[in-house]
């Protein structure tokens, strides 16, 4: 059983000045689901911005302790662009 | 990663034009991210896939060949592509049908 607030601290602390959210998506402390916005990944391919999250937490992905996680990266300028079109009511 | 695997990868993803490394086959996919990722790229043609599960040396050489943590994983026109999430993010950008459509070595 992983806690999602170590999945989130991990990327954070490997990513300075981003936001992160991490959910687990099944209850069952394996499966999560983050969100990430960084500056570092302004100018980077899709693959290169996945790399820099899956980095921090490599070992939990090698043990299978962490089995799934649904990624989503955007660069601050990104999301904005999309929060911005799709304000919750 | 042995360099018999290595040759192995370098081939088969050169041979065919879309390879999907996966848990489980097409029939019976293994895994939802894989089943995912599967469905998605069958729409633009055939998908030549391989079961990581049916070997153990082969999950983890994979994973070395691409420096990618997890399965499953894409490639066409022998480039590594990403996972099921970067399938899905090509696929609503309308980028994908272009990505396969491309020919060998363009882009």
């Amino acid at each position: 059983m992983l806690d999602p607030e170590l999945i989130r601290r991990r990327i954070a602390e490997a990513l300075p000045g981003a936001e992160v959210e991490v959910k687990d998506t099944t209850g069952t402390g394996d499966h999560f689901e983050a969100r990430v916005v960084s500056p570092d990944f302004v100018g980077k391919s899709m693959v290169e911005q996945h790399k820099l999250v899956y980095a921090p937490l490599g070992d939990l992905l090698k043990t299978g302790e962490l089995h799934a996680l649904a990624l989503k990266t955007y660069s601050p300028e990104q999301w904005k662009k999309l929060s911005a079109r799709s304000q919750p009511s | 990663m042995t360099p018999e695997l290595k040759t192995r990868f370098d081939e088969e993803i050169q041979k065919h034009p879309v390879v999907l490394y996966m848990k489980g086959n097409a029939l019976f996919p293994r895994c939802g991210f894989s089943a995912a990722a599967l469905q998605i790229l069958q729409q633009y043609g055939p998908v030549y896939t391989v079961d990581v599960l049916a070997d153990p040396a082969v999950r983890d050489a994979i994973k070395e060949y691409s420096s990618w943590p997890t399965i499953p994983q894409v490639y066409v026109h022998g480039k590594f592509v990403g996972g099921s999430d970067i399938v899905r993010d090509l696929e609503e950008r309308g980028e994908l049908e272009q990505l396969i459509k491309a020919a060998p070595g363009q882009g």
